[in-house]
C-alpha cells in the first residue's frame, strides 16, 4: 500500500515537473507591455516642445481618444511611421501628441519640417526621464488613451498600415 | 547626570538607527531591476540607454525621499513585474514561491514513510 502511494507521489511529481517546462518553454520570453493595457495614466508631466508650459493629465482629457507618440529625429524606423501619423492627423476623434525623445530641438525642427508636422501638440523629453512615467523602454512607441486616460492600446516599434486602421475602428467605433 | 548622559547617548543611537532606515542604496536598488532591452543583465550592469534613464529616474525618487518599495511599486506600474527580479507574491507566482516547501514537505514525507518501511523489516 505504502509502496503504491510512494509510486504515485514520485509519477505526480514527475508529471507537475514535466507540465512546468512545457507550459514555461511555450511562453513568449520577450518583454511586451501589453500588461499595460487597461491602466491609467497618472501624475503625467511633460515639457512642452516650445513654450513654457507643462503638458498634464487635464490637456490630455481634451480629446475623446489621444495618441501619444514618442519620437526622435535621430530614430530611423521614425521617419517609416510618419507617414501613418500624418494621415492619423486626419482623424476628428483623434489628438495627436507627439514627445521628442532625447534629442536637439534644431534636429527635431528640421525633421518635421522635412516630413511635415502631424502633431496637434509637441513635447520634449530631454533625457527619456518623463518617458519612464509612461513604460517606454525604446523609440517609437506610441499609446492610444480615452479621456479617462485609460491606455486603450501599446504600439511598440513603428506604426504601420494594420496599426493605422485599428486606430481608426477603435476611435470611430466608441 | 549619568542619567542625562545614558538619555543622550539613547537619543543620538536611535537618531542614527532612523536616518539609517530611511537611507536607500541606489546599487541595491539597481542590481534588482532588470534591463528590458539587455540579456540578461541587470540596469546596475547594463549601459543601455533604458538603463541610463532608469539610474536618472531612479536616482531622482531617491532624492523625493522614496523608499525603496516605493521605487519598486512606481516601475512595477509601468512596466509589470518583469522589471524587478524579486517578483512578489500572488496568486499567479504562489507556486513559485510554495514550490521548494512543497518538495521539501513530500521528500520529508517520502524519506520518513521509507526508514519507517525499513524498520519494520
Amino acid at each position: 500500500m505504502k509502496i503504491k502511494l510512494v509510486k504515485y507521489i514520485v509519477v505526480i511529481f514527475f508529471l507537475f515537473v514535466i507540465s512546468v517546462f512545457f507550459i514555461g518553454l511555450k511562453k513568449d520570453s520577450i518583454y511586451n507591455t501589453q500588461g499595460l493595457v487597461g491602466q491609467k495614466l497618472t501624475e503625467i508631466r511633460i515639457d512642452h516642445f516650445s513654450e513654457k508650459k507643462i503638458i498634464n493629465d487635464e490637456d490630455l482629457k481634451k480629446s475623446k481618444f489621444t495618441l501619444i507618440n514618442f519620437w526622435a529625429s535621430w530614430c530611423g524606423p521614425c521617419r517609416e511611421e510618419h507617414s501613418f501619423l500624418i494621415k492619423l492627423n486626419e482623424e476628428k476623434n483623434l489628438r495627436l501628441i507627439g514627445v521628442n525623445f532625447k534629442d536637439k530641438k534644431n534636429n527635431a525642427l528640421k525633421f518635421l519640417n522635412e516630413l511635415g508636422n502631424p502633431y496637434d501638440d509637441l513635447a520634449k523629453d530631454e533625457l527619456g526621464k518623463h518617458s519612464i512615467g509612461f513604460g517606454i523602454y525604446g523609440i517609437p512607441e506610441s499609446i492610444l488613451i480615452n479621456n479617462n486616460l485609460i491606455i486603450i492600446k501599446k504600439f511598440v516599434g513603428p506604426l504601420n498600415e494594420n496599426d493605422l486602421n485599428l486606430i481608426k475602428e477603435t476611435i470611430n467605433s466608441k | 547626570m549619568k542619567k542625562l548622559i545614558i538619555l543622550f547617548y539613547f537619543l543620538i543611537s536611535t537618531a542614527v538607527v532612523s536616518t539609517e532606515k530611511n537611507l536607500v542604496d541606489i546599487n541595491d536598488v539597481l542590481k534588482n531591476l532588470r534591463c528590458l532591452v539587455c540579456q540578461g543583465q541587470s540596469v546596475a550592469d547594463s549601459n543601455s540607454d533604458f538603463s541610463q534613464t532608469i539610474k536618472l529616474v531612479v536616482q531622482d525618487q531617491i532624492n523625493e525621499g522614496k523608499t525603496e518599495k516605493q521605487i519598486y511599486k512606481f516601475l512595477k506600474e509601468k512596466y509589470g513585474d518583469w522589471i524587478v527580479y524579486n517578483p512578489s507574491f500572488n496568486m499567479i507566482n504562489s507556486i513559485l514561491w510554495l514550490f521548494p516547501y512543497l518538495v521539501f514537505l513530500v521528500g520529508g514525507a517520502l524519506i520518513f514513510l521509507l526508514l519507517k518501511k525499513r524498520d519494520y523489516r
